[in-house]
């Protein structure tokens, strides 16, 4: 969605300021506010390129819809060497299936891609993921769902560094937090959005005050589609983290200019314990509310 | 990692009997219909039953499936833990592969064993009492009765809400431990089977009796 260079070197010779260059050089067109000052219309996802990786998505769902490309992560077990291929073996557990379908009533009109980085041999189960997630970074899809981690360590530096460069090339990466204490990646990395379970009924979002978890979403017994057409409920932050996926596809179809940083401001604006309560007076004893700020 | 499923060597014999104990003892607390230790043969890339207790306790030991395969596949292969309802009402989860088992659950919990990053295998428990308080059913708890459930614990089992005091948790499991600060208030609950006589405090964890 955006065109904005991923590189990391400067692009005027060597140097990381803007000298010589003045605001007009470098002008940013904002998104526009809704015609008229009215309120938005329900933004539904339309034209925004969401990546699930994960089992693969089962095609034909009535849940899921259309899946507008598959793929999937093979490793030569002689050369080792890791390609992305198309695929048309659709789910292999339905873990995947089921993600595709929370993007899917989350944000009903946008595009929903899948590559499979799960079902194969075990044998470099980190480095199918890596692949995975670094081909959906290269095709520059705008929402990438990510409801694994790893937690091996030697795969660290490379996911931050693939999660940075996402970033700052607009594809926003929803990452599933750990179900269990243990260290894993990459939702531990400030430059994706990370997502863990709350308990409410309710489909909404709330902030964590304390990261490394950012957001919570509704990943208790969640009824979702699964292999063969049918249907199961569910719990863990895996399901917690296509609702949030799907809202930001939600969000970028109202606001395509949106950069990462934005969205994830959207995010914290929207949730549902972020409030403007009265804010504390500087005079002790003395409190009042925002009404005239 | 594994070779074979049996057990021929003398420590076997004593990882057999810890594993055994571990699925007795995860069916007991879940009171579910069965519980089951697969291992992860890397070489095959098949998970193999060691441990089973209950519905098919007395032929599933040894048997394999695909590693890459259902629920316990994904387990495994993702290192994530997962609980699972409504699937007999839902028979494609892999149901084929359940029939081969002979036992169709209706629901499933299954977590990775994990030692040093890697998975060694998957612990699953089918079918947890709902007695036991699975949100699934209701906000009930396992110990107080219907009647007095909203007088003593003050969850309200029509609109499946926790009470405002938040005395009330479903957690991940799903388990008749999901009461997670009132326990002594709400129902002085105490566990059955292996555990009897120990209680659980606060912080959901089993103390024996007598113990603080």
């Amino acid at each position: 969605m955006g065109t904005v260079g991923t590189g990391t070197a400067p692009g005027r010779g060597l140097t990381w300021s803007l000298r010589g260059r003045g605001p007009d050089d470098v002008p940013v067109p904002a998104d526009e506010g809704p015609p008229g000052g009215l309120p938005a219309r329900q933004a539904t996802g339309r034209g925004v390129r969401v990546c699930v990786v994960d089992s693969g998505v089962e095609l034909d769902h009535p849940l899921v819809g259309p899946v507008e490309s598959s793929w999937v992560v093979v490793k030569d077990p002689e050369s080792g060497a890791v390609t992305v291929e198309p695929t048309g073996t659709g789910d292999t557990c339905g873990h995947g299936t089921a993600c595709a379908g929370i993007i899917r009533r989350t944000a009903p009109d946008c595009e929903i891609h899948s590559v499979r980085v799960l079902g194969e041999r075990f044998s470099g189960t980190g480095e199918v993921l890596m692949a995975g997630l670094r081909w959906a970074v290269e095709q520059r899809f705008d929402v990438v769902n990510l409801s694994l981690s790893t937690t091996r360590t030697r795969f660290a530096p490379e996911l931050h560094g693939l999660a940075d460069r996402a970033y700052f090339g607009r594809t926003v990466i929803v990452a599933s937090a750990h179900n269990t204490p243990v260290e894993s990646f990459p939702w531990r990395f400030a430059s994706v959005i990370s997502v863990g379970s709350h308990q409410e009924d309710d489909e909404l979002h709330l902030y964590n005050p304390e990261p490394p978890v950012e957001f919570f979403g509704p990943g208790q017994n969640v009824s979702v589609p699964w292999l063969g057409g049918r249907t199961i409920r569910t719990t863990g932050n895996s399901f917690a983290t296509p609702y949030v996926a799907g809202l930001c596809a939600r969000v970028l179809s109202g606001h395509p200019r949106m950069t990462a940083f934005q969205l994830k401001n959207a995010l914290y604006l929207s949730a549902a314990n972020v409030h403007a309560d009265p804010r504390p007076s500087t005079a002790a004893g003395d409190t009042r509310d925002d009404s005239e700020n | 990692m594994l070779t074979s499923p049996s057990f021929h060597a003398p420590g076997d014999a004593a990882r057999h009997e810890l594993l055994q104990s571990v699925v007795d003892v995860a069916r007991a607390i879940f009171g579910a219909a069965a519980s089951s230790v697969c291992l992860l043969d890397e070489e095959a890339d098949e998970l193999v039953f060691q441990a089973v207790s209950g519905e098919g306790e007395a032929f599933l030991v040894g048997r394999r499936f695909p590693a890459g395969r259902g629920i316990a596949g994904w387990v495994a292969t993702s290192g994530e833990p997962m609980v699972v309802d409504d699937l007999s009402r839902n028979s494609s989860f892999d149901r084929s592969l359940a029939e081969s088992t002979e036992y169709v659950p209706d629901a499933l919990m299954a977590a990775p064993l994990i030692s040093e990053s890697r998975v060694l295998g998957v612990l699953e428990v089918l079918d947890p009492s709902p007695r036991r308080g699975r949100a699934s059913v209701s906000w009930t708890c396992w110990r107080c009765s219907p009647g007095r459930r909203r007088r003593r614990c003050g969850c309200s089992p029509r609109t499946r809400r926790p009470p405002a005091d938040g005395a009330w948790r479903a957690n991940a499991a799903r388990t008749h431990w999901s009461c997670s600060a009132a326990w002594s208030d709400c129902c002085g609950a105490r566990a059955e089977g292996p555990y009897a006589g120990a209680s659980r405090g606060s912080d959901g964890r089993f103390r024996r009796a007598g113990a603080g």
